[in-house]
């Protein structure tokens, strides 16, 4: 366990913001604070760092209370990403991602190499971008830098702030896609605040569905679509969405059978989702699909009556 | 906007204003040290006056003293504005802010003429009124803008520098007062600007500046020396404004600080 919440209360005047808040962060995990505004997700986030004092109640980080570390030793330890970014506008770009390694005392020539790799992470080639200035970046790439400066000092843990709320879509998509693929090859341990659900369903291994300053639900996407727990889930997620926010959870693989007569017409990769098989069936009108490797060999076929009957063959 | 496409329009502009600053330094230098030797041209201008050129002070040793009256009133003035605004900036200063925000404004619609008419009763006749007029008043536009310039920083940039574990004193010294850089060089200038105006009515209160060939023109009833003061403090205070936009634009060249792009 990396963070946990405990009895966690925060007040602004008489209103409570959050109130007996209980959370355990587990290590290489990460977690989305998913929750209407106002429903205090960025509040609990912020109290993590710092930046948002807790009024009661403890938070341990490493097993140590946050407020027992020197303020600026625990922001170090941590990567910060928001949705407005917030990069030095008078600095480069290597320099934006070298703040906190700077700030931590590292030889310039370690800064250096660190600042090349993470813009190779981040699929910035270096030689083109390190002396950029923010100014001169897209907004996806303005917070791909935002994103490389909150791994720059390699963190125990990173704090993410609806980090791609004001991206237009296609752009979100590549960097949930790049995030997931850093979260799968350094292990790092994520808090992802946001609000939109299929964000949430699409990166998170648990999610915290928040209102009023409360927990509603904790678990894995798919325990939230299978059992919400009460009514405030079922419509948070989507009531009528429900059932196609689960076919995209799952994939086809299960439902693949041996082709009996004439085979189908068209084909699906066999790593495709439920909803993407559906989704192909519609547009083609047509009832089943050869299920194929990437290499192209066949492994069968996937029948639209078992996608939509079976929960599991 | 891209301050790329920016440039190609402006280059043309700069080349201008760096020769306007040649010409406007060289025509002040030539009217300081050549003015004894324009009697011909003076007195033919000026065919009714008995002495058409002043030669009471070397216009050069004026044009001098002036220059000194402004660096020192001028600097007095930058420390003192700088250091206030900046102490708006921490927890306990925090709390001046908007009564320096109100004298800032205040101060602005103030003349130069009053401060310096309400100096001389405190203190007498001669440099020390000037010095202390002119500080006090160019104190104004450079506390405006510091402040201003402070407070052109995006909040989303302060908070990134605090929860990236800055200092507080990193913060100040790192990324606030690099992005004021360029509104504080702007109240500089014109508090510079306004104070070279401004130092030539200190003649009237006994300071020996640029002023002083105005005043005893203007008592005088000698237009000449009124034209050959006032060509000098003209020319001082654009030489002055365009060596400013020099330094504006180099500043802006090597560190690029625009705040523009943070939308």
């Amino acid at each position: 366990m990396i963070i946990k919440f405990q009895n966690i209360r925060k007040s602004y005047g008489a209103q409570a913001a959050i109130a007996d808040f209980n959370l355990e962060i587990q290590k290489g995990e990460l977690l989305v604070l998913l929750g209407p505004s106002g429903s205090g997700k960025s509040t609990i986030l912020k109290m993590i760092n710092r930046m948002v004092s807790h009024d009661e109640g403890q938070i341990f980080f490493q097993g140590q209370e946050v407020n027992s570390f020197n303020v600026q030793d625990l922001r170090r330890r941590m990567g910060y990403a928001i949705q407005s970014v917030g990069l030095f506008p008078h600095r480069t770009v290597a320099q934006n991602i070298a703040t906190v390694p700077k700030l931590l005392g590292w030889d310039s020539q370690r800064v250096q190499a660190r600042v090349n790799e993470l813009l190779t992470l981040l699929a910035m080639d270096p030689t083109q971008y390190a002396n950029r200035y923010p100014h001169q970046l897209s907004g996806g790439q303005q917070q791909r830098v935002g994103v490389a400066r909150a791994l720059a000092a390699d963190p125990d843990v990173l704090l993410m702030d609806e980090p791609f709320g004001a991206l237009d879509p296609v752009t979100r998509a590549a960097l949930q896609v790049a995030l997931q693929q850093i979260q799968q090859s350094t292990g790092k341990t994520i808090l992802f605040v946001t609000h939109d659900i299929d964000e949430a369903m699409l990166l998170a291994t648990r999610i915290a569905l928040l209102n009023q300053g409360r927990i509603v639900q904790l678990g894995t996407p798919l325990e939230l679509l299978q059992h919400p727990a009460n009514d405030f889930v079922v419509n948070f997620l989507g009531r009528a969405d429900l059932g196609l926010q689960q076919l995209s959870l799952r994939s086809i693989a299960p439902y693949v059978i041996p082709i009996e007569g004439t085979p189908p017409t068209h084909v699906i990769a066999h790593s495709a989702t439920v909803r993407e098989a559906i989704s192909c069936m519609a547009t083609l009108h047509v009832s089943a699909l050869c299920a194929v490797k990437e290499d192209g060999t066949l492994l069968g076929q996937v029948r639209a009556a078992d996608l939509l009957e079976n929960n599991h063959v | 906007m891209s301050e790329l496409l920016a440039y190609p329009a402006q280059a043309p502009r700069r080349g201008a204003k760096r020769l306007g600053l040649s010409l406007s330094l060289g025509a002040l230098l030539l009217l300081a040290y050549g003015l004894p030797y324009s009697q011909p041209l003076f007195a033919a201008l000026f065919p009714d006056l008995a002495r058409p050129v002043y030669l009471q002070e070397p216009m050069s040793v004026l044009m001098w003293q002036h220059i000194g009256l402004v660096l020192v009133s001028s600097s007095i003035a930058v420390i003192i504005a700088t250091v206030a605004a900046l102490a708006t900036t921490s927890k306990t200063g925090l709390a001046f802010k908007p009564a320096m925000e109100m004298l800032a404004g205040m101060g602005q619609t103030f003349p130069p003429v009053a401060v310096l008419a309400v100096a001389v009763p405190a203190v007498g006749f001669g440099e020390l009124p000037a010095l202390i007029a002119l500080s006090i008043f160019g104190v104004l536009p450079v506390l405006q803008a510091t402040m201003a310039g402070l407070a052109s920083v995006p909040p989303s940039v302060l908070d990134s520098a605090r929860a990236m574990g800055m200092t507080p004193r990193q913060i100040l010294t790192e990324v606030q007062m690099p992005l004021a850089l360029p509104l504080w060089l702007a109240g500089v200038r014109t508090s510079v600007v306004v104070n070279i105006g401004t130092a030539a009515i200190a003649s009237t209160v006994g300071a020996k500046t640029l002023g002083l060939p105005i005043i005893i023109g203007l008592s005088g009833f000698n237009t000449a020396y009124v034209l050959q003061g006032a060509m000098m403090v003209g020319l001082l205070a654009i030489a002055a404004d365009l060596a400013f936009d020099e330094l504006a634009l180099a500043l802006h060249g090597s560190a690029n600080s625009g705040v523009d792009n943070q939308a």
